[in-house]
């Protein structure tokens, strides 16, 4: 709660309180339901999600009889609350060694949040192997390494240039021999409508399953969190190539809302794992519902 | 999911029925219309509720054009509104006799600032001037690593100070470096940072107060949702932006980020970038009127017909023409073609271009209609002129020979000539009027 505050150090007056001031603790009106959908697409959720929650709010007043925004406020909440869930844990325990495979469009924030993620999971008491499966991108290579170094946790990696499925095979193999029980990959940047690299993706998987067979145990996907609706697409498409299986959203510490989460989630059934808040090793926290929620309806 | 505007328009028009000018209730209909689609392509509410305003008010009364049905009239409003909005593409300045001109490129995080660095270096090299770059991120892990090595990839002379230094007063000591080196463009990459960051955005102004850019190019990802009014306009006020670029325009995102941006600032849209690779493709120049038709979801038809237009020579395509009005189209003609279709790009490039192929496409495997093609063209090639004028000839020992010498099975020749054939009778029907391909000269079909 504290980190995502700090994160999201720019509130000045909440939503919910502006709701208050508009109707003066009297009747909801037209005004208040243009606003309500006004913050809604802004906040990213979309066309239809928007409609949805507006429709279920609208339901609400009516079966409950609400008048006030006290009530209106509450009911708000709740009907977003319907469309999120809290993540399941992890499926990274209970075997002696776990892959997590990172996915995602260009720039997203893939390579740092592993950094973060190796991070939270060696202060949590796990042995982290980190496979440097981007070999395309200009040092990108160095930059997994540097991260590397600081956050201590050994990188495996080839050369640029490389076949990725070759460094991840044997950063599996690695991970294995010397007893390491989380293996994250890391993987280029790609645009999911780029049919030859989405089969990359897909090649990548299946050579971790040589050495693993029932490896990747997560598939995660980062999702830029200042991008708008064309995050459906995105998650619609890496799903189908590599079924992905949780989502990383980053950059919510800038000011978008991140608000196309709620049709991921609720179109796509991908529960959404992690937020980023920054660029330093401790900006990951653990998605919590309530919270985002609350954040949709802050002032910049 | 994203229905095109025009099929929107078509329902709400399809109840309404026809009348010589539009009225203000019909054009409040189309207007939620216009207004949803704008919204589902991640235009800003506020730069919607602008435009619908305006659009609105142009065509309340507006006369239904002859040729037109009203909902290809509020389409045809919209498409013009928009193309307006999005505003002439800006060319860089050069002018000024301050020599190095400086370009300073800022944005967000990861919005792909270093490789458009690149790309622009590449692309002002090609323009016959002298760039050089510097890097000014010392903030990401090996931003400068990244920067030297694209810099080195297309050989563009370049300034570091690794990250010991501040960015500022490497950018300077950088651009004294330029000009002793008689660099004409000097382009600084700077570290990615939102709008908000104070500290940051302070760094931005003074690099700019101590280098005189020229140009100041925010670059922007076009799948930007709804903050792009903010970003841009937090960008704009504290740094002063004279540009902006759009990258990973490669994808599907709609683009409704360059109409905010656009709208927010007043500042042109300079280049699109359409790759991940560092080369002349991948930096385009921008298009109000396509980008308007992708943000309207009506497909780059533009783009296709000017594609089709570069690789087909006028004359040429007459002569082509003549000679399936004669029938007499040949497999030297199919090879041509082929070859011809490898200048335009990429097979799915091409057809992600055409209205309503999007989704087909995701389903067609690049590399194997690539590998295919590859096929045909070896075994044509392995025929002799002559064959190639009069495949009838074509017997059991000759399509040996043509398998040998090209590396296949008899059986892949036999496919070449049915396909051809096929084509052969395509054609047929193209001449009868049947079948139609709008803007395209004579492609024939590949299946
Ligand atoms: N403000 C902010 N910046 C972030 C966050 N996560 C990543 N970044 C920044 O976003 C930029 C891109 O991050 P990367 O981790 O390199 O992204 P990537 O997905 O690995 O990029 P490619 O490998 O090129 O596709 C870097 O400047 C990161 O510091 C975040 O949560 N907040
Ligand atoms: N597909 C595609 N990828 C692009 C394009 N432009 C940049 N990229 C990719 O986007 C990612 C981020 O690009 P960078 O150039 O590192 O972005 P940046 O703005 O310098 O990032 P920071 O310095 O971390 O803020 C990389 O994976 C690039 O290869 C483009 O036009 N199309
Ligand atoms: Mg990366
Ligand atoms: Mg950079």
């Amino acid at each position: 709660m504290s980190i995502f505050r700090s994160g999201l150090a720019k509130t000045r007056q909440s939503f919910f309180g502006r709701i208050s001031q508009i109707l003066g603790n009297t009747e909801i009106d037209d005004e208040i339901w243009d606003d309500i959908e006004a913050i809604l697409l802004q906040a990213d959720l979309g066309v239809e999600t928007t409609q949805r929650v507006i429709d279920d709010l609208k339901n609400r007043v009516r079966k409950q009889g609400l008048t006030s925004a006290e009530q209106l406020n509450t009911a708000l909440r709740e009907s977003l609350q319907d469309l999120m869930q809290r993540p399941p844990v992890l499926n990274i325990s209970g075997r002696p060694l776990s892959v997590i495979l990172v996915v995602g469009v260009n720039g997203s924030g893939k390579t740092t949040s592993i950094a973060k993620l190796a991070h939270r999971l060696k202060l949590a008491g796990r042995n982290v192997l980190i496979a440097a499966g981007d070999t395309f991108r200009a040092a990108a290579i160095e930059q997994l390494q540097t991260w590397g170094e600081r956050v201590d946790v050994p990188v495996i990696a080839g050369q640029p240039g490389s076949d990725p499925a070759a460094v991840v095979y044997d950063a599996t193999e690695a991970a294995k021999a010397r007893g390491h029980d989380v293996l994250i990959i890391d993987t280029a940047g790609r645009l999911h409508t780029n049919y030859n690299l989405m089969e990359e993706l897909a090649k990548i998987k299946k050579v971790s399953q040589k050495i693993v067979p029932d490896a990747p145990h997560e598939v995660l996907l980062v999702l830029d969190g200042t991008t708008g609706q064309n995050a459906l697409q995105q998650a619609q498409k890496f799903r189908e190539m590599v079924d992905v299986t949780g989502v990383i959203v980053t950059k919510l510490d800038s000011t978008a809302k991140g608000g196309m989460v709620f049709a991921v989630f609720n179109d796509l059934n991908l529960p959404i794992h992690y937020i980023g808040l920054g660029e330093g090793v401790n900006d990951l926290v653990d998605f919590q519902p309530e919270i985002f929620i609350k954040s949709l309806f802050e002032e910049n | 999911m994203f229905e095109s505007l025009s099929n929107r328009l078509q329902d709400t028009f399809d109840r309404l029925g026809r009348s010589g000018t539009l009225n203000e209730k019909d054009v409040d209909a189309a207007m939620r219309e216009v207004r949803m689609a704008l919204l589902e392509a991640d235009v800003s509410l506020p730069i919607v509720k602008d435009f619908v305003k305006r659009v609105k008010e142009r065509a309340v009364g507006a006369e239904v054009a002859k040729a037109l049905k009203p909902g290809q009239m509020v389409v045809k409003i919209v498409h013009e509104e928009l193309i307006e909005t999005l505003g002439e593409p800006g060319r860089l300045n050069f002018s000024g006799s301050t020599k190095p001109h400086v370009i300073m490129l800022v944005g967000l995080q990861g919005s792909g600032k270093t490789t458009t660095a690149a790309k622009l270096a590449l692309h002002l090299r090609k323009e016959g001037r002298q760039p050089f770059m510097i890097a000014a991120d010392t903030y990401r892990p090996a931003a400068v690593d990244q920067l030297v090595t694209l810099a080195k990839q297309i050989g563009v002379p370049y300034y570091e100070e690794g990250v010991s230094a501040k960015p500022e007063d490497i950018a300077v000591r950088g651009l004294k470096a330029a000009k002793e080196s008689d660099a004409a463009v000097v382009i600084i990459d700077t570290a990615g940072r939102l709008q908000i960051d104070d500290q940051l955005m302070t760094e931005l102004e003074e690099i700019k107060r101590r280098t005189e850019p020229a140009e100041v190019l925010l670059v922007a990802d076009s799948m930007t949702g709804q903050e792009a009014v903010n970003i841009a306009d937090g960008f704009n006020k504290r740094v002063g932006i004279t540009g902006l670029i759009l990258t990973k325009v490669d994808g599907d995102a709609r683009g409704g980020a360059a109409i905010s941006m656009r709208a927010v600032t007043g500042v042109p849209i300079k280049y699109l970038g359409t790759g991940e690779k560092i080369n002349a493709d991948s930096l385009e120049l921008f298009h109000p009127d396509r980008l308007a038709d992708r943000i309207l979801g009506m497909g780059d038809v533009l783009t296709l017909i000017e594609k089709a237009e570069e690789a087909f020579d006028e004359a040429e395509a007459l002569k082509l023409q003549k000679k399936m009005m004669e029938n007499n189209f040949t497999l030297q003609d199919f090879l041509d073609q082929l070859q011809k279709m490898k200048k335009m790009g990429s097979i799915t490039q091409i057809m992600k271009m055409v209205p309503g192929m999007g989704k087909i496409i995701d389903q067609i495997d690049e590399e194997e209609i690539d590998r295919r093609m590859k096929r045909v063209e070896a075994i044509i090639n392995s025929m002799t002129p002559y064959e190639r004028e009069h495949p009838k000839v074509l017997n059991a020992s000759r399509k040996r020979r043509i398998a040998n010498g090209s590396g296949v099975e008899v059986r892949d020749v036999n496919d070449v000539l049915k396909q051809f054939r096929e084509m052969q009778k395509m054609m047929k029907q193209l001449r009868k009027g049947r079948l139609k391909i709008p803007g395209l000269p004579s492609i024939p079909g590949l299946n």
